[in-house]
């Protein structure tokens, strides 16, 4: 659905740049790249949920022939806790010891040290030998348990409304009266709800290749969403100067946020300067599941009151999520995006950052978002059902809109959602008969997307084709929708545009790969930059023709005079622009580096259709459309790419994935075996419908599309549960003995 | 660091040999799908790996004169499913090994293995205790057979006594009207480990179960041979109140774990949905015969 | 410990390596055979990033000994292109977005391959669970799907118009 339709490339589907690489096995990712001398790190890690660590002694491991280093955390520099030193949103007094614990073991897979040594095997007998004293303490993983009064506290320093406690923040969002509102309300339904952490979920385990020379001159390759992101984790926690460390992307095998801090890459650099050689670490899928950052559990209640005509007047939501064991829970999404949607006059949205003894949380796929939508999205459900109101119109009749203040702040400009609505009310797929134990649910979400920071360059060979370097890892095909951006402005084939991811040496900084933002942000400074080589070329042209630049302009790869009266010029191309080049001043090229502005949120809509096997307790979704405002499908197949992705994902979340603990606190479930992720036979064709109602503030329309198609999926599965069985559910998973065990309850 | 060696060799007797001599270090290598992960885990550290895949015993299948089959204890689901009249004689069994895992998990994992495993979850097993197979072992003391049923005896163990080998599967002679079937619970559609598994065989003549074998699978600490559901088929026209029956015995036979795969609770009552499912495809296929 | 040589044929190229007698295939083909396009996602099976076939059976590359591939024939994704030349699969995923970050990419070209090896026409139901044991995070199967089905019915075409000649 192009609203513009006479563009060559955007909105085409065209080939990826990294494309044929990625199907010939060719593509380097972190674990594939090696190095002259290159020796193995591995990692020790607490087997305590909670411990004091009183000593560790690595004598014996440093005497084992074959181990060139090891690296405790004395190693690592300390980030005082009473100074908070923030990188983008992480604070670096909980980097420091997530990365390795200091006095305390926080988690079962905490690291306490590394070693590196010249074979795998031989790293990890060493690692065996380190003697660690711990005093083991109590542990709680569980929000509920966590806010006991008799919970054990992580954290001495830490004190909610002046004591010991694991409530590590608070976040209101207010808009109106919620008092008042409520007291207008004719029907009201409050409702708690329950999820369990879940993990993003990548295939390729995080990984990495550091070499440190003895000036302390340090090449990083590593799997990240981030190159300048870690090389200023890696700067802080090592003390190498960041100007030392080059840090290079290597291919990433995804992410969904799981990639944007670091776990390796620190020990890795120290492990290699204390070495004098490169260093490759790799973790295993067990040490991915124990020890990296998956979102956080939580524990909701959320209140919604309308009067009976249908219009929302007053809403509410409580939102406890589980940091881990460092706060830094993601309740900006769940109190921010929730209810943003709509427009609702009295609205009262809190989070609460509650640390226990896991692994700390990290950003996956509009952090916090979906946690708050599920609950907010199924009492909307449970509202429509009270009213009698379909639970299309139900949004439609309180849909933000252009002018609309959100709770969260903003007044919306012109926006997409009620088109979503109105997609999904039309879809062929909403108005298709269901079978017998079959539903239907729906479900919308937001996400706040973003601009920030990005760096491109864009450069004119000598034989008159493009290289533009970008600076964001590319998670989902933006190199394939830049080459685009750049060859419609260009007037060429986008085969002439070859798009590079730069590192921290070769590109401008550029912030990390989440949020919604590579295309917006890096689109943007590739279009200035194009645009500023095309007055290049104009004005060259002009100078060739001995005319005004203003005569010039720039079309299909070529200059010509703007109109006959301008002269009779046959058109200069690109080719032989670059070729005369040297003598007309010099290379051709451009870069630009900017904080860009002007994101506006998405908005999605979905609808799922499942099948409940009621003697077994299975559900299995048999349809699914997921409808989103993309602002401008630059590249429609990445585009649909990423609406499928985050579909899968939230089915994953909503019927089979979770943590699973046994009685020490350990995670009883670290592999995709137990891990339950959907597989090809578990989903059906995943059918989107793309709105675009451009985003005025970018060149091309862009709006961020990565995040929200996690959101709304969820709720509308658990809908579509109720609507197949005529039950409600208020936890996730809705695994087969929950379902069971709720179709068997009476009443 | 463990010294680990790794043979394969031709003849059952070599393999036996080096495998008794290694005792407790010694490990039978078949389609590798349960080991090698064991040995990535650091549950297992073998010090001798015995590859029994160039046996040509190990690796045949046979038709035997009387209608019978035999299995070698090593060849793969894939292999298995690709011979011509197997699957015909034995859809539930081939079924059964042939959910282990995904595809290429079927090109290696073998019948043998799996019940080896000793894993009381373990795909095939209900479909080979349903069916009745017997296994041949042999070790430094010669060859034995064993209703397959008795293999299992614990989770992770069996009653193969030290440097025996599970050399193949002989599975009976059908008589005409007979067939069998297997199904698990999963959660997922493919890649679990079963919740709980049902192996039903039987035989019908004039609409009548006149033989019938009940396996189940996940539910105790061994694959358990219900004898009590089988009573229950036997003479009936698999009418609701027979297959009820049937069902009520295999929850009643249930003696599960609450564990990360299933709850008691859940296991036991779906125990009784597979049963009544699985013993209404067995007979539909054995109709068809 | 003393490494075994093993002498084997990949890609249709005779090989020979070094290894311990406990590593996997995977460790062999990414370490002392630098073929690192089979990728390790969980080394147990369960996602099959590592996928090849050993005398045309498709396997998980993690859950063979190294040793075993002794004399065999092995094929790996390195082997799929005929130089410059995609395989229809994967010019087919290319052309229709059946990939996005790709580590699971190389794997799920071998898997598709050994289907259409055996099954020239398969259903969607048939691909889906054929492709059951290679996991995707990022593209949740649609398109790839959606790929092997077109491939499947083009070269069926091909096939026929190659016959007919």
């Amino acid at each position: 659905m192009n609203i513009v339709t006479n563009n060559k490339w955007i909105g085409q589907r065209t080939i990826r740049p990294d494309g044929v690489d990625k199907v010939t096995g060719r593509a380097a990712f972190a674990a594939d790249t090696t190095m002259p001398g290159m020796i193995w790190g591995k990692v020790l890690r607490s087997p305590h949920a909670h411990a004091r660590i009183k000593s560790i002694d690595t004598s014996k491991a440093e005497a084992l022939p074959g181990v060139k280093a090891v690296v405790t955390s004395r190693d690592i520099v300390d980030f005082p806790l009473d100074k908070s030193v923030m990188l983008g949103i992480q604070d670096m007094r909980w980097m420091c010891r997530n990365v390795m614990a200091r006095d305390k073991a926080l988690f079962p897979g905490h690291p306490v040290a590394a070693v590196a040594a010249t074979t795998e095997a031989i790293a990890a007998q060493a690692c065996e030998l380190i003697e660690v004293d711990y005093e083991v303490l109590p542990w709680s993983i569980e929000i509920d348990d966590a806010l006991k009064p008799d919970a054990p506290i992580l954290h001495d320093f830490m004190k909610f409304e002046g004591k010991p406690s694991n409530i590590a923040g608070r976040l209101e969002v207010k808009k109106g009266d919620i008092a008042q509102g409520f007291a207008e309300a004719e029907v009201v339904i409050e409702r708690s709800f329950a999820t369990r952490p879940v993990h993003q979920g990548y295939i390729e385990p995080h990984a990495c290749l550091i070499s440190v020379a003895a000036d302390n001159k340090t090449t990083i390759w590593s799997s990240s969403q981030g190159q300048f992101m870690v090389r200023a984790m890696t700067a802080y926690l090592s003390g190498i100067p960041q100007s030392d460390i080059r840090a290079i992307p290597a291919e990433i095998g995804g992410g969904f946020g799981g990639k944007t801090i670091v776990y390796l890459e620190p020990l890795a650099t120290l492990l290699a300067k204390k070495s004098g050689r490169p260093v490759k670490m790799v973790m295993t899928r067990e040490e991915v599941m124990r020890a990296t950052g998956p979102t956080s559990g939580s524990r909701s209640t959320v209140k919604i009151g309308a009067t009976r005509d249908g219009k929302i007047v007053a809403a509410q939501g409580t939102f406890y999520l589980q940091a881990g064991a460092f706060p830094g829970s993601p309740i900006r999404g769940a109190v921010g995006c929730s209810f943003a949607p709509y427009d609702i006059p009295h609205v009262l949205s809190v989070g609460f950052d509650v640390v226990s003894n896991r692994s700390k949380v990290a950003a996956y796929r509009a952090p916090g978002a979906p946690i708050g939508a599920y609950a907010v999205e199924c009492v909307l459900d449970e509202l429509a059902e009270a009213l009698k109101m379909d639970p299309l119109a139900l949004r439609l009749k309180n849909a933000a809109k252009e002018g609309t203040k959100a709770a969260h702040g903003p007044v919306y400009p012109r926006i997409g959602y009620v088109e979503t609505l109105e997609a999904a009310k039309a879809s062929p797929h909403y108005n298709a008969p269901l079978g017998k134990l079959q539903g239907r649910g729906v479900a919308s979400g937001f996400w706040f997307n973003a601009g920030g920071e990005s760096s491109a360059q864009v450069n004119i060979t000598e034989d008159g084709n493009v290289v533009v370097t970008t600076g964001h890892p590319d998670i989902g095909g933006s190199r394939a929708a830049i080459a685009n951006v750049c060859a419609e402005l260009l007037g060429i084939d986008y085969r002439r545009v070859s798009v590079l991811i730069g590192d921290t040496a070769t590109v401008g900084f550029s912030n990390l790969t989440g949020g919604s933002r590579v295309l917006f942000a890096s689109s943007i400074v590739v279009t200035q930059s194009t645009e500023k080589i095309i007055t290049t070329l104009r004005e060259r042209a002009a100078k060739i023709w001995d005319i005004d630049p203003d005569a010039v302009k720039w079309e299909n790869g070529a200059a010509h005079p703007v109109s006959p009266n301008a002269g009779q010029f046959e058109p200069l191309s690109l080719a032989e622009l670059a070729e005369k080049a040297p003598s007309m001043g010099g290379p051709i090229g451009a870069g630009v580096q900017l904080n860009t502005v002007g994101a506006e949120g998405g908005f999605g809509t979905h609808i799922a259709d499942v099948e409940v096997d009621v003697d077994l307790g299975i559900v299995r979704v048999i349809r699914y459309t997921a409808i989103q405002d993309v602002g401008r499908a630059v590249h429609p197949s990445y585009v649909e790419g990423q609406l499928q992705g985050g579909v899968s994902q939230g089915v994953g979340w909503a019927l089979n994935e979770e943590y699973i603990y046994n009685k020490e606190g350990k995670v009883d479930n670290p592999g995709f075996l137990d891990y339950r992720m959907p597989v090809c036979s578990d989903l059906p064709m995943i059918d989107t419908i793309m709105v675009e109602v451009p985003n005025p503030k970018h060149p091309q329309g862009v709006k961020g599309v990565g995040e929200v198609p996690l959101i709304p999926v969820m709720a509308a599965i658990s809908s579509a549960v109720h609507n197949a069985l005529g039950k409600r559910f208020y936890s996730l998973p809705m695994s087969p003995p929950k379902v069971l065990e709720v179709i068997e309850a009476k009443g | 660091m463990t010294e680990i060696r790794y043979l394969a060799p031709q003849t059952l007797d070599e393999a036996i040999g080096a495998f008794a001599a290694a005792g407790s270090a010694g490990r039978i290598l078949a389609g590798g799908t349960d080991l090698l992960v064991q040995m990535r885990a650091g549950v297992v550290r073998p010090g001798l790996i015995v590859d029994i895949k160039k046996i040509s015993e190990m690796i045949g299948i046979e038709e035997t004169a009387d209608g019978g089959f035999r299995v070698g204890a090593a060849v793969s689901g894939m292999v298995l499913a690709e011979h011509p009249r197997f699957g015909k004689v034995w859809p539930g069994v081939l079924e059964a090994i042939n959910l282990i895992g995904s595809k290429q998990v079927q090109g290696r994992a073998s019948a043998g293995g799996n019940l080896c495993n000793g894993s009381p979850a373990g795909d095939s097993v209900p479909a080979m205790v349903a069916a009745g197979a017997m296994v041949t072992l042999q070790g430094p003391d010669g060859r034995r057979e064993l209703p397959v049923e008795q293999v299992p005896a614990g989770p992770g163990r069996t009653n193969l006594k030290p440097g025996e080998i599970l050399v193949g599967f002989a599975l009976p002679p059908r008589p005409p009207g007979s067939s069998d079937a297997y199904l698990r619970m999963i959660p997922r559609t493919e890649m679990d480990i079963a919740v709980v598994g049902v192996g039903v065989s039987l035989t019908l003549k004039g609409g009548v179960c006149t033989a019938a074998r009940v396996g189940l699978g996940a539910v105790a600490p061994t694959v358990l041979l219900v004898e009590a559901a089988a009573h229950a088929l036997i003479g009936s026209r698999l009418e609701d109140a027979a297959l009820e029956k049937a069902a009520a015995a295999c929850s009643a036979a249930c003696r599960p774990i609450d564990d990360k795969r299933g709850t008691i609770v859940y296991r036991t009552k779906v125990a009784s949905v597979l049963l009544k499912r699985t013993a209404a495809i067995a007979a539909r296929r054995a109709g068809g015969n | 410990m003393a490494k075994v040589h093993v002498t084997t044929t990949i890609n249709g190229e005779p090989s020979e390596f070094l290894c311990e007698p406990n590593d996997t295939m995977l460790d062999a083909l990414r370490g002392p055979l630098g073929l690192t396009g089979s990728k390790e996602g969980c080394a147990s099976g369960d996602c099959g990033a590592c996928s090849i076939t050993l005398d045309d059976r498709l396997v998980c590359s993690c859950l063979m000994l190294a040793v075993e591939s002794e004399g065999r024939e092995l094929r790996t994704i390195e082997g799929m292109a005929q130089g410059e030349k995609l395989h229809p699969l994967q010019q087919k995923f290319l052309e229709t977005a059946a990939l996005q970050c790709g580590i699971c990419t190389s794997g799920m070209l071998m898997s598709s391959d050994a289907l259409l090896r055996r099954n020239s026409q398969p259903t969607e139901e048939e691909v889906r669970y054929w492709l059951a044991g290679n996991l995707c995070r990022c593209t949740g199967y649609d398109k790839i799907v959606r790929a092997v089905l077109e491939t499947a019915a083009e070269m069926r075409e091909q096939g026929i118009k190659e016959a007919a000649q």
